[in-house]
C-alpha cells in the first residue's frame, strides 16, 4: 500500500496509508491530518494543500503543470523548490512519500 | 430510553442519552464545525445528523468532475468512518428533523420524522439551502431535474446517457458549470437565462460579458432574456421531450436542468422562534437570536465580515469558504470564546477550460480595472471603492487572484492606475493602504 509520511512544522510525524489513485491531499484530509486544509477539494483553486516534498522523493512525482505552478506563488508560507500542491500528487503502487506541511495554509 | 435502545439495536456505538452538541445538517459547515470543535478541545459527544443517506460529502464536484465521471463518489467523502469514531462524533444519516423542543438553557430534544428523538445540550443548525423550484407548466415531468445534492446528481447521471438535448434553465454558476460539463459529455446544450446577463449579481458586467462570449465561442447556445413557457412530453409520455419558449420556439430536450438559485432552510429556525430574515439571523459570533443556538454557512444571515463594510450591513454567503470560516467562528462560540470571522470571502467556479476565482465581495464598487491577456487566455477584473481594491474576478489568472486575496487579507491596496497593465505582476505593486 502506498504510504505518506506527513511531518508538521513542529516535526511531529504522522504516517498514513492511502489508496492507489487517491491524491496525497485526499489521503490527508480523510484521515484528519491537520496541516492540510484543501478548501477547494482538489480543483486547484485555493492553494491550501501546500506541501514540501523531501528532496529524494521529488523525482517520483509527476511534473508540475502551469496552473499548479502559478497557484504555488500564492501559498500562505512561501514556496520553495520542493513545493507542490498535494491535490496534484496521486498515490501509485508502493509509493513511499515523505512530505512536510507548512506552518500555515491560509 | 427509547433512542438509546434503538441505537443499540441498529448496532451503533453506545451514544449518551443526551448528546453534547447536535449538529443538524451533515454539510460542509456541519463537518467543519465538528472538526473545528475537536481541534479546539471540545470534549463533549457530538452528533452530526443529516437527512441524506450518504456520508457527508463535498458538493462542488457534483456539477463538474462527478457529473463527468472523472472522480468517484468515494473521493467526495469528507472524512473516513474511522476519523469520526476516533473523534467521538456520531454520524446519523437519513434522518429528517421535523420539530425541536428547546429550553432556555439551549438544551432540548430534536424529533425526527421517523419518530427518533435526539436529546441535546446545545444545538447547531448547518442545514444549508434547497434548490428553488420552478412552477412552469410541465415542471413535474420526468427528466425535469435540479442539481443541489448527491441524489440530484445521481438522477441526472442516470438519465444523461440516453439524452441528446439538454436545456439548462438559469445562467448562474451551477447552470453554467453543469452546461459545460454536459457539453463536454457530447450533449447538445442550450442555456436559458431569464435576466439580461449571465451570473446575476455575483460578478460585474465585464466578467458576465466575458463568460457569455467565451461560452458562445465554445459552442454553447446561451439565450438571454429568455424563459420557458412550458415543458412538454412526447405524445402520451411522462418524460419531458421539449421546452417551449415564450416566443413560441420549441427546443427538443430529454433533460431539463433547473438552476435558479436556492432558498435557505429556515423551517426549524422558524419553528424555534428564532429571528429569520433571508436565512437565520446570527450575530458576529454565529449565535442566533436565542443566544444559544448557532447557525452556520449557507443558512446564516450574518453581519458582513469584510473589513470596511457598512455598519449594520448583513450578508448571506453561499460558498465552501464561508462554510469553513463561519464554522470556525461558531466553534469558538460553542467553546466560550469570541473570535470574529477571519479571512476574505472567496469563490471559485470551473466551467469548461475557464477557471474563475473570485476574491472579496464587489458590492458597492465605483471603479473597475480590466486586465486582459488574450494570448494566454487570462482575464481579470479588479473592483475598487474610493480607490481601495475590494474584490477581483480572475479567469485562468491565479496569480492575480492570489495577489488580490492576499492584499485584502492584509488590508493592503493595489493602486488602480498601475494595475491595468497585464504584464505587471500585481504582487509587485501592492502597497500598504
Amino acid at each position: 500500500m502506498p504510504t505518506v509520511h506527513f511531518t508538521d512544522a513542529e516535526g511531529a510525524v504522522r504516517d498514513v496509508e492511502g489508496n492507489v489513485g487517491d491524491s496525497v491531499m485526499e489521503t490527508a484530509v480523510r484521515n484528519g491530518v491537520p496541516g492540510i486544509v484543501a478548501e477547494c477539494g482538489g480543483s486547484l483553486s485555493c492553494a491550501t494543500c501546500h506541501v514540501f516534498v523531501r528532496e529524494d522523493c521529488v523525482s517520483q512525482l509527476p511534473p508540475m503543470e502551469d496552473m499548479e505552478d502559478e497557484m504555488l506563488y500564492g501559498t500562505a508560507v512561501d514556496r520553495e523548490d520542493n513545493s507542490r500542491l498535494s491535490c496534484q500528487l496521486r498515490l501509485t503502487d508502493e509509493l513511499e512519500l515523505f512530505v512536510t506541511t507548512p506552518e500555515s495554509q491560509v | 430510553m427509547g433512542t438509546h435502545a434503538m441505537e443499540q439495536a441498529a448496532g451503533a456505538t453506545t451514544v449518551p442519552t443526551q448528546t453534547g452538541l447536535l449538529i443538524i445538517g451533515a454539510s460542509q459547515s456541519g463537518v467543519q464545525l465538528a472538526v473545528s470543535l475537536r481541534a479546539l478541545g471540545f470534549d463533549e459527544h457530538i452528533t452530526l445528523l443529516g437527512d441524506e443517506d450518504h456520508r457527508p460529502y463535498q458538493r462542488p464536484a457534483l456539477s463538474k468532475e462527478f457529473l463527468q465521471g472523472t472522480v468517484e463518489s468515494e473521493s467526495l467523502i469528507f472524512r473516513s468512518n474511522e476519523y469520526w469514531a476516533e473523534h467521538n462524533v456520531d454520524l446519523v444519516k437519513g434522518e429528517y428533523i421535523a420539530r425541536i423542543d428547546k429550553e432556555a438553557d439551549g438544551s432540548g430534544v430534536a424529533h425526527a420524522s421517523s419518530g427518533r428523538e435526539v436529546p441535546f445540550k446545545r444545538l447547531a443548525l448547518t442545514v444549508g439551502a434547497r434548490a428553488r423550484k420552478l412552477d412552469t407548466e410541465g415542471a413535474d415531468l420526468d427528466g425535469v431535474l435540479y442539481l443541489r445534492n448527491a441524489d440530484d446528481a445521481l438522477a441526472l447521471k442516470a438519465r444523461v446517457g440516453d439524452a441528446t438535448d439538454v436545456v439548462v434553465i438559469g445562467g448562474g454558476f451551477i447552470g453554467l458549470e453543469a452546461a459545460s460539463s454536459l457539453q463536454k459529455m457530447g450533449k447538445n446544450v442550450t442555456v436559458l437565462e431569464y435576466g439580461p446577463r449571465l451570473v446575476g449579481r455575483a460578478v460585474g458586467e465585464e466578467t458576465a460579458e466575458y463568460f457569455l462570449a467565451a461560452h458562445r465561442s465554445r459552442g454553447l447556445d446561451i439565450r438571454l432574456n429568455t424563459s420557458a413557457a412550458r415543458f412538454t412530453p412526447a405524445d402520451g409520455g411522462t418524460s419531458v421531450a421539449a421546452v417551449e419558449l415564450k416566443d413560441g420556439t420549441v427546443l427538443p430536450a430529454q433533460i431539463v436542468l433547473i438552476g435558479i438559485g436556492v432558498i435557505p432552510n429556515t423551517q426549524l429556525a422558524e419553528q424555534l422562534g428564532l429571528d429569520v430574515d433571508n436565512g437565520v439571523v446570527v450575530d458576529r459570533f454565529a449565535l442566533a437570536s436565542d443566544g444559544t443556538t448557532v447557525a452556520v454557512g449557507d443558512v446564516a444571515n450574518m453581519p458582513n465580515p469584510v473589513p470596511g463594510s457598512e455598519p449594520g450591513e448583513r450578508i448571506r454567503l453561499e460558498s465552501v469558504n464561508n462554510a469553513i470560516e463561519h464554522a470556525k467562528v461558531a466553534a469558538y462560540s460553542l467553546t466560550g470564546r469570541r473570535e470574529e470571522y477571519a479571512g476574505i470571502p472567496w469563490f471559485w467556479s470551473n466551467q469548461a477550460d475557464l477557471k474563475l476565482q473570485i476574491a472579496g465581495l464587489c458590492n458597492g464598487f465605483d471603479q473597475t480595472v480590466l486586465r486582459r491577456d488574450e494570448a494566454r487566455g487570462k482575464f481579470s477584473v479588479l473592483y475598487y471603492r474610493q480607490g481601495q481594491v475590494i474584490a477581483a474576478d480572475c479567469v485562468n489568472a491565479p496569480l492575480d487572484f492570489m495577489a488580490v486575496k492576499n492584499a485584502l487579507a492584509k488590508g493592503q491596496n493595489i493602486p488602480a492606475d498601475a494595475a491595468a497593465d497585464p504584464a505587471t505582476q500585481l504582487k509587485t505593486i501592492t502597497t500598504d493602504s
